[in-house]
């Protein structure tokens, strides 16, 4: 965690997440492959949490009193890995082999081939179940992590993530925070027209969750939401976001969840991710 | 070895003896949890509440949140008992037990209770017969059926030892003592009960008993059964099945499920492929149950000792001058 002035703070997170949202465009272009949308909308919730909050060791991936970090979204395992190596978890090199044969970069990230990663995401409505359980650890065990899982808004519309919400708050657990990256947007059409989430802050506050609604884009918002429990209940943010962020012609638009640049749409993503 | 049943032996329902053994556990292990879907009665972990009232959580009825959370508990160094009725802990959350418990290979004990047909006349929903065949198509779960008292309390005991995702049934219907004493339990390890150069009977569960009573009786045909208990399905006891290819002159594989893809399916990819010999596999053919009682249903689908011996003379009869 850094103590350096908050102006610092989020000029050091600016170019952090611009260097990752270039790694991945990049990554995507290589494999031909990927999520751009949800990896775009992501990156400055992931970027925030693994260069300002989170107390991890690249050197010690797996410090038993490490916090723990779970994308629970884990299609935008991109934007995963283009952050860790950011943040030395692995050799940024490696990032160049995303979903090539045998890489350890699968298009869902492994646990057991990338450090930093807690529990194989990938099927939707996973992550948070697994986190609620690391949480639940470190409160029988007397620990002191503090546990984040980052879920997509789309992935709210899956069953096991309102059990797991309704478990946390049953067992007081203080330290764990669920992020909801709210772009609004799900594979085929935006959350609203496929399955109505609103009135979401409500539903996550009756569930017994300390909500806090922010921009997920703006750094020092994220810094404030990710401030431990005030209430003794467990956090839930909803980082609105917009999918694509900062790809003008990806930015909200349904057809870039998966959808590939070709080569023109690269060099045009790259030309604006360096201004 | 020969394991002699006696006709008035006394049955014992396992989940006595798997939550006795389970509170033993954790006063030696301070990592041991138990964690259930408001099952706290029907897992039968009253004395673990009472002893333990901190480790034991229960997520209510969510069987994909306490699957999850069990993996979770896994991962902050715990050792999570999963348990919950046997078809819903398997059907429910499937993908759960694929994905957080197997694939992420954390070591989360999942204990389906009451399997089979042990809620007999609640009906098929309540039916854990498709159970060996979900779990043992998945990579890296190991997948075991405890016969009797004595196996279902090395089972947790083998299951506490960091032995990675676990599958295990934990019998409701009474079955008697089968398991000698001193006999080995672990993975690809099976007990041979009674010797003999006909034909293997090879069994699990509360079938174990039954494939006992057949011998005898075969044994009275002058039909020598060599009984063979393999409580690990996966990894299954691969040279004691070969073995009883070569030796006898026919399988028969008996257990409390689905056909498809348990028991009877891995021993016969097994010798199709390294010692193929005569074979049966009784067990349920893709039916659902009607309704009936735990012990009528079992008399119907032919999961006694007639119907084992029937399978028996079945598939010796070409061999027989």
């Amino acid at each position: 965690m850094s103590a350096a002035p908050r102006s610092e703070q989020v000029k050091a997170l600016t170019e952090a997440a611009t260097a990752v949202r270039r790694d991945i465009v990049a990554m995507i272009d290589a494999a031909q492959l990927g999520h751009i949308g949800g990896d775009l909308s992501v990156t400055d919730i992931l970027v925030t949490l693994f260069h300002a909050v989170l107390n991890v060791d690249p050197e010690h991936p797996d410090r038993p009193d490490r916090d723990r970090f779970i994308l629970s979204k884990g299609h935008c395992a991109a934007a995963l890995y283009a952050t860790l190596a950011g943040c030395g978890f692995f050799p940024r090199e490696e990032l160049k082999s995303f979903m090539a044969p045998l890489s350890m970069l699968n298009g869902h990230p492994d646990r057991k081939k990338v450090p930093g990663v807690e529990t194989n995401t990938g099927p939707l409505g996973h992550g948070f179940p697994v986190a609620v359980g690391c949480a639940l650890a470190g409160k029988l065990r007397g620990a002191s992590w503090r546990t984040v899982v980052v879920l997509g808004d789309g992935e709210m519309q899956e069953g096991s993530n309102w059990e797991a919400a309704m478990t946390a708050p049953h067992y007081e657990l203080a330290d764990i925070t669920a992020v909801v990256d709210r772009n609004r947007l799900q594979q085929g059409a935006r959350t609203e027209e496929t399955k109505r989430l609103e009135p979401f802050a409500a539903k996550w506050d009756s569930f017994g969750w300390e909500v806090r609604e922010i921009d997920g884009h703006d750094y020092a918002g994220l810094l404030d939401a990710f401030e431990p429990s005030t209430t003794g209940k467990p956090v839930a943010v909803i980082a609105n976001t917009v999918k694509g962020k900062g790809v003008s012609f990806i930015e909200d638009r349904v057809e870039w969840h998966h959808k590939v640049p070709d080569a023109d749409q690269v060099r045009a993503a790259l030309e604006e991710l360096s201004r | 070895m020969t394991f002699q049943l006696t006709s008035d032996a006394q049955t014992y329902d396992c989940r006595k003896a798997f939550g006795e053994e389970l509170i033993e556990l954790a006063r030696e292990d301070e990592r041991i949890v138990a964690v259930c879907n408001d099952s706290v009665g029907s897992s039968n972990l009253v004395g673990f509440l009472e002893a333990f009232p901190d480790r034991l959580i229960n997520v209510g009825i969510a069987e994909q949140d306490l699957v999850g959370v069990g993996a979770g508990l896994a991962n902050g160094g715990l050792v999570p008992f999963v348990s919950a009725a046997a078809p819903f802990l398997t059907g429910r959350a499937l993908e759960q037990i694929k994905a957080d418990a197997a694939y992420s290979d954390v070591p989360v004990v999942l204990c389906g209770q009451s399997p089979g047909m042990a809620y007999g006349e609640l009906g098929p929903t309540h039916h854990s017969i498709e159970d060996l065949s979900w779990t043992r198509a998945i990579a890296n779960l190991k997948v075991l059926v405890p016969a009797d008292r004595a196996q279902t309390r090395a089972a947790v005991r083998w299951a506490a030892t960091g032995a990675g995702p676990v599958f295990m049934r934990v019998p409701r219907f009474k079955v008697p003592d089968v398991t000698p004493d001193g006999a080995p339990f672990g993975p690809a390890t099976s007990v041979r009960l009674t010797n003999g150069d006909d034909v293997t009977i090879i069994a699990i569960g509360t079938m174990v008993s039954r494939a006992l009573e057949a011998a005898e009786r075969l044994r009275e045909e002058g039909i020598a059964a060599r009984v063979i208990n393999t409580a690990f399905v996966d990894p299954l006891d691969e040279q004691a099945v070969l073995e009883a290819a070569r030796e006898t002159r026919a399988i028969v594989t008996v257990e409390e499920a689905t056909i498809s893809g348990g028991l009877g399916a891995a021993v016969a990819a097994l010798v199709v492929e390294h010692q193929p010999v005569r074979m049966r596999i009784v067990g349920i053919r893709g039916e659902f149950a009607p309704t009936g009682s735990t012990s009528y249903l079992l008399d119907h689908f032919g999961l006694n000792a007639e119907g084992i011996v029937r399978a028996a003379h079945d598939v010796l009869a070409p061999h027989r001058a």
